[in-house]
């Protein structure tokens, strides 16, 4: 599905973000990026749409070679492809459905757009995908008047405008409450799961991550360190990628989630395991 | 706890070094004591002009707002038909280049273009400009016009392109990352978060023609200026009374009215 060959990025500046990254992320997968501040995460999140030009290395997305292509292809190869942000980004000025809509802009003219005269068929997936992410009573408020967790819903229904065949989500809790970021979470893995999405998400939260994905990528110093399922995720582990620190709550933590007897709703064992 | 208590603790100063720091003030007030004593005030002829500027504002009074109603309705037309034209080419030129002059949504070569246009438009006054365009152009508002457009350019692109400059990186980013075409993110992008600033601007700057409108007048531009100049010269000083009151007024009412629309599209 996702194919990263080689991938370095080096900024103006000398720092060398990324090095040699390999990295396959099968279709339907839900993988978690985590590492370090610093640690070149977001450089690849954003090295796989070229908002940031890689320096070397090959980005195949399917069978589009994502950095062989020209600025207009580029463009069209963006659709193929949902972000969402860390705080949320919206365009704070403009309505939720402005902002949801703004997702299909790969899709429609200039004209359209600029006269908000978008085709029924996406104003109708508009409003659904609002409703499936809550927000339907929202419709035309502003985006600012909006909730971080409602924000960053608003976020994820432009994301799906695009019908992304992949998400790139870069620390999508991170300015949220604990409660939030597990709705947050949830609700992205169950629509990857419903569209049969991928999805690289960077995040701090290690524990949360366990909760919900299948897949961990450890990022250190702009090399992978670790790959692995949640459950290998133990003390060594974390002391090499994030360095030394008492990490013994973290992973009993996760321990205690992998257990089927958790009550935590979150863990829908059936579904990962269908998912697959 | 490695420092004792009772350590005194002082700001930093400004400039750290000690000797330039004092040189800097000396030599400061020196240049102000030499330059005030150098100023030759001959105080018999101030206490002569003092009854003469008595007069000279009593001239003024009553404002006689009949006798030239005619003259100082037409300047005072000439002057709002040149303010409101100017302001509206001005800004729709000034939109283009204030987009080239940002940095971060226009390529370096543009970049430069749009700011020497704007470095040329900001570097004369409008009185400079007025008098170059009377000269090309010949009496009357036509010149005024070009002038106010002229002047509205380096204002408003160079404030744009700023605005411009300040958004919020994330937003443009994320509808760059949609594969939204330029012109798309512009209007999604980048419009949204300049409007209101835009229209604020947009504002101050028509009641800044105004104002420019009645200066540029005087050598020669047209509008209000021209009647407030004609009535000088004909020393009917209570015309002018009125003329200069009439100014007053509706630069309040442009600027209590544009502060108020500026609140309510934030």
């Amino acid at each position: 599905m996702l194919r990263l060959e080689g991938l370095s990025k080096r900024y103006k500046t000398g720092d060398l973000a990324l090095q040699n990254v390999d990295l396959r992320v099968p279709a339907g997968q839900v993988m978690a990026l985590i590492g370090p501040s610093g640690a070149g995460k977001s450089t690849l999140i954003r090295c796989i749409n070229r908002l940031v030009e890689p320096t070397a290395g090959r980005v195949v997305l399917g069978d589009t070679e994502i950095t062989a292509l020209s600025r207009n292809e580029l463009r069209r190869a963006r659709r193929r492809m949902g972000m969402i942000f860390q705080e949320y980004a919206l365009v704070e000025r403009l309505t939720v459905m402005e902002n949801v809509l703004s997702g299909q802009l790969g899709h429609v003219g200039f004209w359209a757009s600029y006269f908000r005269r978008f085709p029924q068929a996406a104003v109708d997936e508009a409003f659904s995908t609002l409703d499936r992410v809550g927000l339907s009573e929202h419709v035309d408020k502003r985006a600012d008047a909006l909730s971080g967790g409602q924000r960053q819903r608003v976020g994820i229904a432009r994301a799906m405008l695009q019908r992304p065949e992949i998400l790139l989500i870069d620390e999508p809790t991170a300015s949220l409450d604990p409660k939030t970021s597990r709705q947050i979470m949830r609700l992205i893995c169950d629509l990857c799961a419903e569209r049969g999405l991928a999805a690289v998400i960077n995040i701090h939260d290690v524990q949360l991550a366990q909760l919900f994905v299948q897949r961990v990528v450890g990022l250190q110093d702009g090399k992978i360190v670790f790959d692995g399922p949640p459950g290998d995720l133990t003390s060594e582990v974390l002391t090499q990628i994030y360095g030394e620190e008492d990490w013994t709550a973290t992973v009993r933590r996760k321990r205690k989630a992998v257990d089927p007897d958790d009550e935590d709703p979150v863990l829908d064992e059936e579904r990962l395991a269908g998912n697959v | 706890m490695s420092v004792a208590s009772g350590t005194r603790w002082h700001p930093q100063p400004l400039i750290a070094d000690a000797r330039v720091r004092w040189a800097l003030i000396i030599g400061a007030t020196l240049y102000l004591i030499l330059a005030l004593a150098s100023i030759d005030v001959n105080w018999r002829r101030v206490a002569e002009g003092i009854p003469r500027a008595i007069r000279f504002i009593g001239a003024f009074l009553p404002p006689d707002f009949t006798s030239r109603w005619g003259d100082i309705w037409a300047g005072l037309a000439e002057s709002l038909t040149m303010t409101l034209t100017s302001t509206v080419v001005g800004i729709l030129i000034s939109i283009p280049i204030g987009v080239g002059a940002a940095r971060n949504v226009a390529p370096v070569w543009v970049y430069l273009l749009c700011r020497s246009i704007i470095a040329i438009s900001r570097s004369f006054q409008e009185v400079i400009i007025a008098i170059l365009f009377v000269a090309l152009f010949g009496f009357g508002p036509l010149a005024g016009f070009l002038t106010l457009s002229f002047a509205t350019i380096g204002f408003l692109s160079k404030l744009l392109a700023e605005d411009i400059e300040d958004i919020d990186p994330a937003s443009a980013e994320a509808v760059r990352a949609t594969g939204a075409s330029w012109l798309q993110w512009m209007n999604y992008g980048i419009q949204p978060q300049v409007m209101p600033r835009l229209i604020g601007l947009s504002l101050y700057r028509l009641d800044i023609n105004f104002r420019e409108s009645a200066v540029i007048g005087i050598v020669g531009a047209g509008g209000i200026g021209a009647t407030l100049n004609t009535a000088i010269d004909r020393y009917e000083f209570d015309s002018a009374a009125a003329i200069l009151l009439i100014v007053i007024i509706i630069v309040m009412f442009a600027e209590y009215s544009s502060s108020w629309i500026r609140q309510k599209v934030q």
